[in-house]
């Protein structure tokens, strides 16, 4: 895939996950699930030393030989999962963090609507579009 | 002193910056070890160029030989080999000696440094006593040989001279003399860098801006750039050396993406030379020169510049002590590599890469480990464990390729695959020669064999699951487990295959990832079909038929897998019993009726909706429903309010579990707690005996916490998420349906209860029989229950409309709830009859017969017998459960006022009269129960049924007197809503005949209406003497308005008078003052009472309260009170007196009472109240009463009340009222202290009652007080 998002839980099940190409949609899967691991890590480490004013991106997770994972966290640890293709040389550090932000501005529009129950998976139309609009921009 | 040699120095650990003594040889020798030693002892700080921070450094140097080829040529920008400093040395004192030899030396010396450019140069003048001595004769003054070098070279650089005293000797002078030379020496060395570095430096940016013109060389640029390097490692700012690797680093970068974006560098061709070597990162040596040679030649490849580039920047950073950078760094490197030669397009032979980056991986690990202890290196495992993981990957990945993972082995092809791979390994290098677990030899050695691989890799995949799992990155260990569970399955060994994915299957389901769970569930299934756990396999099977994320083949397959099993020929007795959940889900269940509570014997049908989760359709042998049977205790009070709002709608949501949906996880659907309160209630009188709180899904919630604490799941567990399947209940009741076919979705399944035996009856399990396999339901939950009951026969009595009137003919209705009992014919009911309320049978009365729904089912006339004592009513035939309902009417009679005399309204009155209020809380209509005795059929008991009939009149009676003449008016008040017509108002004298009872009233019929009243009266005429007491019954005919003549009612009111003829008329006058005609205001007048008996006394008066007077006459004693409450009038003097009656007819009494009128008008008269008195009869044995003059007080003022209270005769003074209830202190008391009693209101008359007299204002003033507010 060139790029994929995700959105995962507080209890880290996934709200939306969606992926550019299906054929890897599994490996895709697979990568946001173990980036959990370092979200995890990331979200205990910063909560020690910063307190209250963390800083919600996480930054890259980890790197790998075909990808890169970057995370975010809301302060309510609803997790945003953004995998970009290596190859993808052009994508900058600020350029995924506005990324992030444009998600966390759409998943919280997703959470202000009253008939959304919290914890259940995102179906909301504007969001998708808000995802697919990213995946077209770098993908 | 060391001597330069002609190749340049690399190692630059062991390098110093080069510093050049010229001079005196044996001089400088002498001295050398101590400049040595202590140049470095002291740092200086290093002010930067372009902004840089300053540093403090610690200066060393490399002290040769001056030789003039050191000299740097035009052009030569070598900066290793770089004099920064020219010393010359001399300890001349002797100015000939001077003159002679050493001032041409040094300007040989200084020639030459200036053809070359050094401006870096200083001359050290050795001074010491000896020398002094030695030369006595040609001394001059130390400061003039100083002063002439200063003058002869150093053109107003007056400190390029210094002078060093005493060099050799422990003195202070010594020693200042040192550290001033010290000082100087490291001032103008470092003055020498920050010269020729900044040179250097600028040349090399200038190199830099070059690289957009054609033939601008990389590897050129390069070896600049790591020259500047070297000098900064060779100064140990390692930091500052780094930073030259990293720029060339981020250069190099820059070109390998632009080439990417299209822009290509000439200069990057050599870069894309197939892949010819794989040898891997190579950490042991400070510089590998083998590498630098290839890039100074410009024949590197691209994995030599990045070998080389990192190998340097891996040696300064453990310079830096940041071994965890080396790694990360490395992690990054490599990916990058891979993903630099794809963008190159560089040609690289299948699975050299993965050599490469293993070696790589292997080495940077190799080299961490040989430079931090063992509890560094396990705090730090999180920096490590992505280079193992990396390096598993890609062995797994080389073992793949070359053969080595397949059941079979390698085939010619791999082999053939492998020695080129191996080939492009070359040698080993020196260094690693001798190590037995160098990367080198361990993929050789891994390549080398099956079982080899196996070892290397299996060692490998566990070291980095320990690592992960160490540091708590377990989803990370489990996807190398997942690995590890691939290899073992392309090996066969799905025994430990299934283990690791059991592992990451729990994870991925306790944490709801769907595709994840379908994929190594997928696994799970291959596994176990292998190993041929038949219910497994079919379990995972179903739960993958059942599977949304798989395509309709495959569901189809799996589906199939399990219903072929189902259906194999065979022992029948052997079933696999699976998780129900996998297969079908239970959405909701419906009652018919929807009530779910039946009477024993009645159909109930249970609905069912089942989705069924199968592709295809599913054929059922059975469905079955096993059901819990709970006994009421008799007690059908007993109930949950939480369970009869369940069941009110009759219908039962059930929530989706999760396992197939795979939305939420199974962590995050935990029940609520469902709490119901229960009461439990006296069956008799449905008090509440107690209330609890229930909790109804315990076993739910306990499981859950169970299993939820129990970190490691039972092995025998085949998946987590579904519960161990329970085991019908053999025996047990149950609902049952037979071959049914489940469609995939929605499907309705019709049973029918059971209900023979009147209980509770819950629903428990559900299980489906699909030939062999079993799909079971352990908790249907919420629960669910239906509750079939038995009901005794009942029978109510009701009136038809409220409220029943006594005394007129009323419908009540019978309702018989007939509950288990079925009517039979000839089955009566026995009414027992009462005087009070007799039954009136009509024979048009008919029965209804009612369904359980409410349905009329028929209707038939009853015959009702009715004997003396009993009224027997013929029942029709009705079956159980059923309802009959007729109407009878009854008439309670009204109790004739015998039973109400007004003396004993106080004892029992009280409760019988009080008045009841039902729909008119206004209205205060006296209540009547009425008590009926029915023998009913199915009992041997008589069933007491009460009636509740209200008396709609209210009676009060009134005795007049006028003188001697009495009057007895009667008032009758309508309380009821319903408005009548009176007749025939009658009253009558019991007892004495001599009596005539006058009626004045003139309308033989009236009407009443509701809430109103009528009053009647008569006239007593007597002829003889008038009784004392007279009983009188009232009696009137009545009917509700607009009915005729037969439906009048009789209604009696007795009531008895008492005291009735009158003993004494009192009449007052008033007289005006003398020589007044008229009163006045403020005047007094005279008042004369006259009391005057009218009768003989009664032989009763005689006996009760007389005394004989003195001379033998027989006399009362009266009271009078002259009292105006109105404030008319003042009495002056006495107001009250007692007088002496005699008892006889016409005894006349008359006092004089004077009175003053304070108010002009008609004045009515003054109140005269006339009482008895009895006065105390002397006791010895009892004291008084300190209290009895307040009881006295208390009894006039009572008597007072009494005269406003109007003059009913119904109403007694209170003073009797007490008497009758008095007790015998009181009766003693009244014995002894005098004692005032009133007359009954008949036996006393006054005649100036309502009597007015005129007074005039008072005569002299006319003043009119006006106020005006």
């Amino acid at each position: 895939w060139r790029v994929g998002i995700a959105v995962i839980a507080k209890e880290n099940y996934p709200l939306y996950i969606r992926s550019v190409a299906s054929q890897s949609e599994l490996k895709f899967h697979y990568t946001v699930h173990t980036s959990l691991d370092v979200v995890e890590e990331k979200i205990s480490a910063v909560g020690k030393s910063l307190g209250d004013q963390r800083e919600l991106y996480l930054g890259l997770l980890y790197p790998t030989e075909d990808y890169k994972v970057y995370g975010y966290v809301t302060n309510s640890k609803v997790k945003f999962v953004i995998v970009v293709d290596s190859s993808n040389t052009s994508l900058r550090d600020n350029e995924i963090r506005s990324m992030f932000r444009k998600l966390h501005n759409s998943f919280t529009d997703v959470m202000c609507n009253p008939f959304h129950n919290p914890g259940d998976p995102i179906q909301s139309k504007a969001f998708d579009g808000i995802v697919s609009g990213m995946m077209v921009q770098t993908g | 002193m060391e001597c330069q040699e002609e190749k340049p120095i690399i190692y630059t650990m062991e390098n110093k910056p080069i510093v050049t003594c010229a001079g005196d040889q044996e001089l400088f020798r002498s001295l050398y070890t101590t400049l040595a030693q202590q140049l470095p002892r002291e740092p200086m700080e290093w002010r930067r160029t372009y902004g840089r921070a300053p540093k403090m450094i610690h200066l060393e140097a490399n002290f040769v030989q001056f030789k003039e080829e050191l000299l740097p040529k035009e052009g030569n920008k070598a900066l290793l080999t770089f004099p920064f400093l020219h010393i010359y040395w001399t300890d001349c004192c002797d100015t000939e000696a001077y003159k002679g030899s050493v001032k041409e030396d040094m300007l040989r010396w200084q020639n030459s440094l200036r053809t070359h450019a050094s401006p870096d140069w200083v001359i050290i003048v050795v001074e010491s006593n000896d020398n002094k001595k030695k030369n006595k004769t040609n001394i001059l003054p130390r400061s003039s040989i100083v002063d002439k070098i200063r003058g002869d070279f150093c053109n107003k650089q007056n400190d390029r001279c210094v002078v060093l005293s005493d060099p050799l000797k422990d003195t202070s002078r010594s020693q200042e003399s040192w550290n001033s030379l010290l000082l100087k020496l490291r001032t103008l060395l470092l003055m020498s860098f920050t010269k020729n570095l900044g040179r250097f430096e600028d040349d090399m940016r200038t190199l830099r801006e070059k690289r957009t013109q054609p033939g601008w060389s990389f590897c050129e640029y390069f070896m600049v750039q790591e020259e500047l390097a070297f000098v900064f490692e060779m100064l140990q700012q390692f930091e500052d050396a780094l930073v030259q690797y990293d720029e060339l680093d981020a250069l190099f970068t820059q070109y390998v993406l632009n080439f990417g974006a299209g822009d290509t560098a000439n200069w990057l061709g050599s870069f894309c030379a197939p892949v010819r070597n794989w040898s891997g990162l190579l950490l042991r040596r400070p510089i590998d020169m083998e590498k630098r040679d290839g890039i100074q030649r410009g024949e590197a490849s691209l994995l030599d510049l990045r070998s080389y580039l990192f190998s340097r920047q891996c040696t300064l950073l453990i310079f830096l002590q940041r071994p965890w950078e080396v790694t990360l760094r490395a992690l990054e490197l490599l990916h990058n590599c891979v993903q630099e030669l794809r963008l190159l397009e560089v040609s690289v032979l299948e699975g050299a890469l993965d050599c490469w980056v293993f070696l790589s991986c292997l080495e940077v690990l190799h080299r961490i480990e040989g430079c931090c202890d063992q509890a560094q290196l396990a705090a730090n495992c999180s920096h490590t464990v992505g280079l193992w993981a990396y390096a598993t990957d890609k062995l797994k990945s080389l073992g793949e390729l070359c053969g080595l993972v397949s059941e079979k082995g390698p085939t010619s092809e791999d082999l053939n695959r492998t020695v080129d791979l191996l080939a492009g390994l070359g040698d080993e290098r020196p260094e690693t020669v001798h190590s037995l677990q160098s990367p080198y030899k361990k993929l050789k050695e891994a390549l080398s064999s099956v079982e080899a691989f196996e070892r290397h890799y299996l060692d490998l995949s566990h070291a980095a699951m320990e690592m992960y799992r160490a540091i708590g990155r377990l989803r990370s260990a489990r996807l190398v487990g997942k690995s590890l569970a691939e290899f073992y399955m392309r090996k066969g060994d799905a025994e430990r295959a299934e283990n690791f994915l059991q592992e990451a299957l729990k994870s991925y389901v306790s944490e709801g990832w769907s595709l994840p769970v379908t994929h190594t569930r997928r696994q799970i299934a291959e596994c176990q079909k292998l190993l041929g756990r038949t219910e497994d396999y079919l379990q995972t099977s179903a739960l993958l038929a059942g599977d949304v994320n798989l395509s309709t083949e495959e569901r189809k397959h799996f589906c199939q897998e399990v219903l072929t099993y189902a259906g194999k020929p065979g022992d029948q007795s052997h079933k696999v019993t699976l998780s129900m959940s996998v297969f079908t889900e239970l959405t909701r269940l419906q009652f018919h009726p929807a009530k779910a509570s039946v009477h024993s014997g009645a159909v109930l049908q249970v609905e069912l909706t089942l989705r069924c989760l199968m592709p295809v359709s599913v054929h059922l042998q059975q469905l079955a429903a096993s059901i819990h049977f709970e006994v009421n205790h008799g007690d059908t009070l007993r109930r949950s309010k939480g369970h009869q709002r369940q069941t009110n709608q009759g219908t039962v949501e059930f929530s989706l579990g999760s396992s197939a949906t795979g939305g939420m996880p199974a962590s995050a659907l935990v029940p609520s707690l469902e709490l119901d309160e229960v009461q439990d209630r006296s069956p008799t009188d449905n008090s509440l005996n107690s209330t609890a709180v229930v909790c109804r899904n315990t076993h739910l919630l306990m499981r859950l916490h169970d299993s939820s604490s129990s970190s490691s799941s039972p092995p025998d567990t085949p998946n987590c998420i579904n519960a161990a399947p329970v085991a019908m209940k053999e025996g047990a009741q149950m609902l049952k349906v037979q071959d049914v076919t489940l469609e995939p979705g929605n499907n309705s399944i019709i049973l029918t209860a059971p209900s023979e035996r009147p209980g509770t009856y819950i629903l428990r399990q559900l299980c489906v029989t699909v030939g062999h396999v079993q799909f079971v339901l352990p908790h249907i939950y919420p629960s669910v229950q239906y509750d079939v009951y038995s009901q005794e026969p009942q029978l109510t009595v009701e009136p038809l409309s409220e409220p029943l009137l006594a005394g007129l003919p009323q419908m009540v209705k019978f309702t018989l709830l007939t509950g288990h009992y079925a009517v039979k014919k000839g089955d009566a009911l026995q009414l027992s009859n009462t005087e009070t309320m007799p039954v009136f049978p009509s024979s048009s009365c008919s029965a209804c017969i009612l369904s359980p729904a409410d349905e009329l089912v028929g209707e038939s006339l009853l015959s009702i017998q009715a004997s003396e004592k009993v009224t027997s009513i013929s029942l029709p035939p009705t079956p159980p459960y059923h309802t009959l309902e007729f109407q009878l009417q009854v008439l309670c009679i009204i109790p004739s006022g015998s039973q109400r005399l007004p003396n004993e309204r106080l004892t029992n009155g009280e409760v019988r009269h009080r008045p009841r209020s039902y729909s008119h809380p206004d209205t205060p209509m006296a209540a009547i129960d009425q008590r009926m005795s029915i023998d009913c059929p199915w009992s041997i008991y008589s069933t007491l049924l009460a009636l509740t009939f209200y008396i709609p009149f209210k009676t009060k009676h009134s005795l007049l007197s006028a003188g001697n003449r009495k009057y007895i008016q009667v008032w009758l008040r309508n309380v009821s809503d319903v408005n009548f017509t009176l007749a025939d108002v009658k009253l009558s004298e019991k007892q004495q005949a001599s009596l005539e009872l006058q009626s004045l009233n003139t309308k033989t019929q009236q009407l009443l209406c509701s809430r109103h009243s009528v009053f009647c009266l008569w006239e007593v005429r007597w002829k003889d003497d008038l009784p004392l007491c007279l009983q009188c019954v009232f009696s009137a005919n009545f009917s509700p308005l607009n009915q005729d003549v037969s439906a009048f009612k009789p209604f009696h009111y007795q009531f008895q008078l008492e005291r009735v003829p009158t003993l004494y008329s009192v009449k007052a006058e008033i007289f005006p003052p003398a020589g007044e005609q008229h009163c006045r205001s403020g005047l007094l007048c005279g008042l004369e009472v006259c009391i005057t008996r009218l009768t003989e006394p009664a032989e009763a008066e005689l006996a009760e309260d007389s005394k004989t007077d003195s001379d033998g006459l027989k006399t009362t004693k009266l009271m009078y009170e002259v009292a105006d409450s109105s404030s008319n009038w003042a009495v002056c003097g006495r107001s009250s007196g007692t007088v002496s009656m005699p008892m006889a007819a016409n005894a006349t009494h008359k006092v004089q009472i004077e009175v003053m009128p304070l108010f002009a008008g008609h004045l009515p008269f003054p109140k005269i109240k006339v009482l008895k008195y009895l006065p105390h009869t002397p006791s010895t044995t009892i004291q008084p009463d300190p209290d009895s003059c307040l009881e006295n007080d208390s009894l006039s003022l009572l008597d007072k009340t009494l005269e406003d209270q109007g003059d009913t005769a119904s109403i007694r003074s209170r003073g009797s009222i007490h008497s009758v209830g008095s007790n015998e202190h009181q009766q003693q008391r009244s014995s002894t202290m005098p004692r005032l009693e009133p007359f009954s209101p008949g036996q006393v008359f006054n005649h100036s009652q309502s009597q007015q007299v005129l007074v005039l204002p008072a005569a002299d003033d006319h003043i009119i007080e006006v106020n005006a507010t």
